[in-house]
């Protein structure tokens, strides 16, 4: 796609991002028609929280106002929350339950595939006014979005050429979703983080196995993570997809951790109450750590037996917001419950190793003025991208980079 | 004094000591307000009305309220910040074999060390105290909060 933006990138390539890609708002509305518009599949919602035929939640597809439905027959449909008539929001709640939506300004009715089914007084009243006679309701449908479920999961895309999810994937990230989505699932909980810095850093954070161990010094301090640990980072075909994960118990010991000068290496450090990791290896592979990202703006994590999905939606060019959505299974008795509402101390807006990502994004966002000639560097495990058997490493941030230039054209 | 004003009293000394335990920056004392065993959550009101589990964070014994304050001091990265509590409308809904379940209003204004102050959380305190002991303790405190939305980070508690 040609570059309408004035952005050169650097001549290093992947291992060089601008730090106007930031800040600029031209930019901010340019990936909203060329990336969240585009041929990119976005979380919706979870199949468990539209569990009857005709529920319905609002969502969002990058800022853009979606409804996600589940039809009478059963069937998933999603379509712009935004009346034909003039642009009114149609959910302006979390969601709701019935055969039609309406929309509260004249009361214009759709039914749950977006279809304009009714438009009130279209013949007048008294045989005065109304719509001219050649008004084709048919016409005026909501724009659709394509939906596709993979393990529960409801994704939907804009873009007719998106190729289907599980190819857009690959088998392996497939593979990875599957297995935390293994059997039903419920909603434990949702909260809403709103931080204070572009959306595409924040989706960094997550792709950035490297500050893990050092930003987040809870995990470290008990030795539940550190890089010495069996792990890797796997990344797609595309680049833009990506599972880190590591196992416990598997730490060696490491020249490099006891000479470097950590903030994070308090070794004398203990829990009053243990019982928060007192986790059970419930997938069976030792598995304790699995952050998985879907380009462009969505994560599926396990940390123990800690399970959310979290949805990353810009909220201007220096704002995002986080919905963390937390799950459990459908199956899982009280124990289990109780286990993860202790793990769940570990993520979310409070969370003992996720609360710093909602500082360090800020602290970038604030430095950027004065960078606008400079770029920052992902250098970390080489200048390629593909998956590698260490979390030292920055490969899955410049696969990120590697798909979103291809969709922006610079 | 009639019983039910010193109730009353003990309940809202008990809510004065325990947000000045927070706001003077002596965290180390929060969790002696709490019985060894307890149950403290914070939890947004959409997830409480709707009996889901998960909030911000929750603890079911005063050990791990000690390990918060472990993890604020020595392990957790957080901007310096301070938080000014106002606390009000304090009821007393129940009170049987020295166990009150009160309920009361708080708003949380958030300092940041280099001056931005902003309105934090504002919610409902769901209290039930211990009156038995020598001191009043929180046997369950749940921090309803208002609003769905928090900004940056929870750090401290409420």
């Amino acid at each position: 796609m040609r570059n309408t933006l004035d952005l050169a990138w650097p001549r290093e390539g992947l291992t060089r991002v601008p730090y106007p890609l930031y800040s600029r708002a031209d930019v901010y509305d340019e990936e909203r028609r060329r990336i969240f518009l585009g041929p990119v599949w976005s979380f919706l919602c979870l199949e468990a929280e539209l569990a009857n035929p005709g529920d319905y939640r609002a969502s969002f597809v990058g800022d853009v106002p979606v409804v996600v439905a589940r039809d009478l027959d059963g069937s998933l449909h999603a379509f712009e929350n935004r009346c034909a008539h003039r642009g009114a929001l149609l959910c302006f709640k979390r969601g709701g339950h019935g055969r039609e939506i309406s929309c509260v300004y004249h009361n214009w009715t759709y039914d749950l595939r977006g279809n304009l089914t009714g438009v009130t007084f279209q013949r007048g009243i008294n045989r005065k006014g109304g719509m001219p006679p050649d008004f084709d309701r048919a016409a005026h449908a909501l724009r659709r979005l394509r939906v596709e479920s993979l393990a529960g999961i409801v994704f939907g895309t804009f873009d007719e050429a998106t190729p289907p999810v599980e190819a857009y994937l690959g088998p392996e990230i497939t593979q990875r979703i599957r297995r935390v989505m293994r059997k039903p699932v419920k909603v434990l909980g949702y909260n809403s983080q709103i931080l204070p810095n572009n959306w595409k850093i924040y989706v960094e954070n997550n792709k950035d196995s490297y500050h893990a161990s050092l930003l987040h010094a809870f995990f470290t301090t008990f030795r539940v993570n550190r890089l010495s640990q069996e792990g890797g980072i796997i990344v797609d075909d595309s680049g833009g997809h990506h599972v880190s994960y590591s196992k416990r118990a598997t730490d060696k010991p490491s020249a490099e951790y006891d000479s470097a000068d950590l903030r994070a290496k308090r070794e004398d450090y203990r829990l009053a109450d243990p019982s928060i990791l007192a986790g059970t290896d419930e997938f069976g592979d030792g598995i304790t750590l699995q952050i998985l990202t879907v380009f462009p703006a969505f994560v599926v994590q396990q940390i123990q037996n800690s399970l959310a999905v979290r949805q990353i939606v810009p909220r201007g060019v220096g704002e995002t917001e986080l919905l963390w959505t937390y799950l459990g299974y459908a199956d899982d008795d009280a124990a289990m419950l109780t286990i993860r509402q202790k793990q769940s101390n570990l993520v979310g807006p409070g969370g003992y190793i996720s609360m710093e990502d909602g500082a360090v994004g800020g602290f970038i966002q604030r430095a950027l003025p004065g960078a606008e000639d400079d770029a920052s560097i992902v250098q970390m495990g080489g200048n390629g991208v593909g998956s590698q058997d260490t979390r030292a490493t920055e490969t899955a941030v410049r696969g990120f980079w590697q798909v979103y230039r291809r969709h922006m054209g610079i | 004094m009639p019983a039910d004003i010193a109730t009353q009293f003990a309940v809202e000394r008990l809510l004065a000591r325990y947000v000045a335990s927070i706001d003077e920056d002596r965290l180390e004392e929060w969790p002696n307000h709490f019985a060894e065993t307890c149950r403290y959550q914070i939890i947004s009101a959409e997830n409480y009305e709707q009996g889901l589990p998960i909030g911000v964070f929750f603890a079911d014994s005063r050990g791990m309220l000690r390990d918060r304050v472990s993890a604020l001091r020595q392990a957790n990265v957080y901007e310096p910040q301070r938080y000014r509590h106002l606390v009000s409308s304090t009821l007393i809904l129940d009170e049987a074999d020295g166990l009150v379940t009160a309920q009361s209003n708080y708003m949380v204004v958030r300092i940041m060390h280099d001056g931005a102050t902003a309105l934090f959380s504002t919610g409902r305190y769901l209290d039930r105290i211990s009156l038995g002991g020598r001191e009043p303790l929180f046997v369950e405190k749940l921090v309803v909060f208002d609003s769905r939305r928090i900004d940056t980070l929870l750090a401290m508690p409420l």
